[in-house]
């Protein structure tokens, strides 16, 4: 009888600990707070291009994480991006004409959504839309927009150069 | 000739073990209104498991702290130790190694268990007393083993989290803050979820393969060695196959 009680309270113990290292694994090793379904207040923003962001990407404000990335739709009729932002309940007093533009962390990094602090004394409210917005910058674009102004600024020089050798 | 004849065979053995993981599932209700008869398999199962499971994570955890760090290190990118070895855990270690380890240390000692209770004429004994060995006997370890291998892993999981944060951090010297905060910047709560669903998976299959190999074994000393050694190749074979089509399932969400 005795060994039998031992042993349930072997299996409780066992049963516990496996919950606790579950726990622990959902708490410590991931950032489950953020995730806090309904918590705080969404935003929309349209972009012309939000190539490479993903839900869930994080809301930046001076590089503090103050929200994420809740869903990206396409508009059928504007044929723009619709990003809506939910962020958090603390960060209440965003003026409401802030700035919202995708950017890239690091040289390779994945996307997020960076805002810059507008000047107005009415604040972004719950399903208010920022207006100002700057989408992703995509690399091909970039570089072929360089070389086309390069060919343009040295049309004449270019033609020469490529006609010296 | 011989081939094909060992073709009829594994496909005879999935349709036997799929018949018979069906005749578990339809006494395991009965069985659940017994759970003194699971928690004492739970025990067994589980809970003498730990030390191997903890151990192994121990060290398995301090092995990828160290070979991360080796490899990280040459791209300058030490700091994301945390996560590569978090999501390396979650998805793939854990899971992986609890099943393997669980068929080594519980497996074995299931079939050779029941095919011992199979040689001995007991399971006849019990079936001539109305009782249903299925519901008495196996039903109990099977769900002993399918509750014990989800905790195991995560355990497993858990520790070989420190084992890695003991290496990197204490030997190593990555920054603690940037240990846990590039995990937690890393790792998807689906991360923790695909290494959950897996190890459900492992622990059916662990100890369905244990009680079909032992409840089948034939009744002579030398069938119940045959059983418990082909419970540890069956399952160690079929964990590894299972891991990689459910690897290939989920990741195809993405």
């Amino acid at each position: 009888m005795d060994k039998s009680r031992t042993q349930e309270i072997g299996t409780g113990l066992f049963i516990f600990l496996g919950f606790a290292a579950l726990l622990f694994l959902a708490t410590q090793t991931t950032d489950l707070e953020d995730y806090g379904g309904d918590s705080g207040y969404q935003v929309t923003a349209r972009f012309d291009d939000v190539a490479g962001l993903k839900v869930r990407a994080p809301v930046t404000m001076a590089g503090v994480n103050i929200g994420r990335v809740e869903s990206i739709a396409f508009d059928n009729d504007r044929l723009d991006a619709v990003v809506t932002l939910r962020i958090s309940p603390k960060f209440n007093r965003i003026p409401d004409d802030s700035d919202a533009s995708i950017l890239t962390a690091g040289l390779l990094g994945s996307k997020y959504v960076g805002l810059g602090p507008g000047g107005s004394d009415t604040y972004l409210t719950s399903d208010s839309e920022i207006q100002i917005t700057q989408g992703a910058i995509v690399l091909e674009q970039l570089v072929s927009k360089f070389l086309f102004n390069q060919a343009e600024a040295g049309g004449g020089s270019g033609s020469t150069g490529s006609a010296s050798p | 000739m011989n081939l094909w004849l060992g073709l009829i065979e594994v496909v005879r053995k999935i349709g036997a073990a799929s018949l018979f993981l069906v005749s578990i599932l339809q006494q395991c209700p009965a069985a659940l209104t017994r759970p003194g008869l699971i928690s004492q398999q739970v025990h067994n199962a589980g809970v003498r498991s730990l030390v191997i499971i903890m151990t192994s994570a121990f060290f398995v955890g301090m092995v990828i702290g160290l070979q991360g760090y080796d490899s990280l290190s040459r791209l300058r990118q030490e700091d994301i130790l945390g996560a590569a070895v978090a999501l390396t855990l979650f998805k793939e270690l854990g899971p992986v190694v609890t099943g393997l380890l669980f068929a080594g240390r519980a497996g074995t000692a299931l079939a050779s268990e029941i095919g011992l209770m199979r040689a001995t004429d007991q399971l006849s004994a019990m079936e001539v007393m109305a009782i249903d060995p299925i519901r008495r006997i196996v039903a109990p370890r099977f769900l002993g083993a399918v509750i014990s291998v989800p905790l195991l892993t995560a355990t497993f999981n858990a520790v070989g989290i420190l084992g890695a944060w003991f290496v990197g951090v204490s030997v190593m010297g990555v920054d603690n803050g940037a240990f846990w905060s590039q995990m937690q910047q890393y790792v998807d709560p689906s991360d923790i979820f695909e290494g959950v669903a897996k190890s459900v998976v492992f622990g059916v299959t662990a100890g369905l393969v244990a009680v079909f190999e032992g409840y089948n074994s034939p009744p002579t000393a030398q069938g119940v060695g045959m059983a418990t050694t082909k419970t540890v190749v069956t399952t160690s074979i079929l964990v590894l196959i299972f891991d990689y089509i459910i690897t290939a399932f989920l990741l195809q969400g993405h």
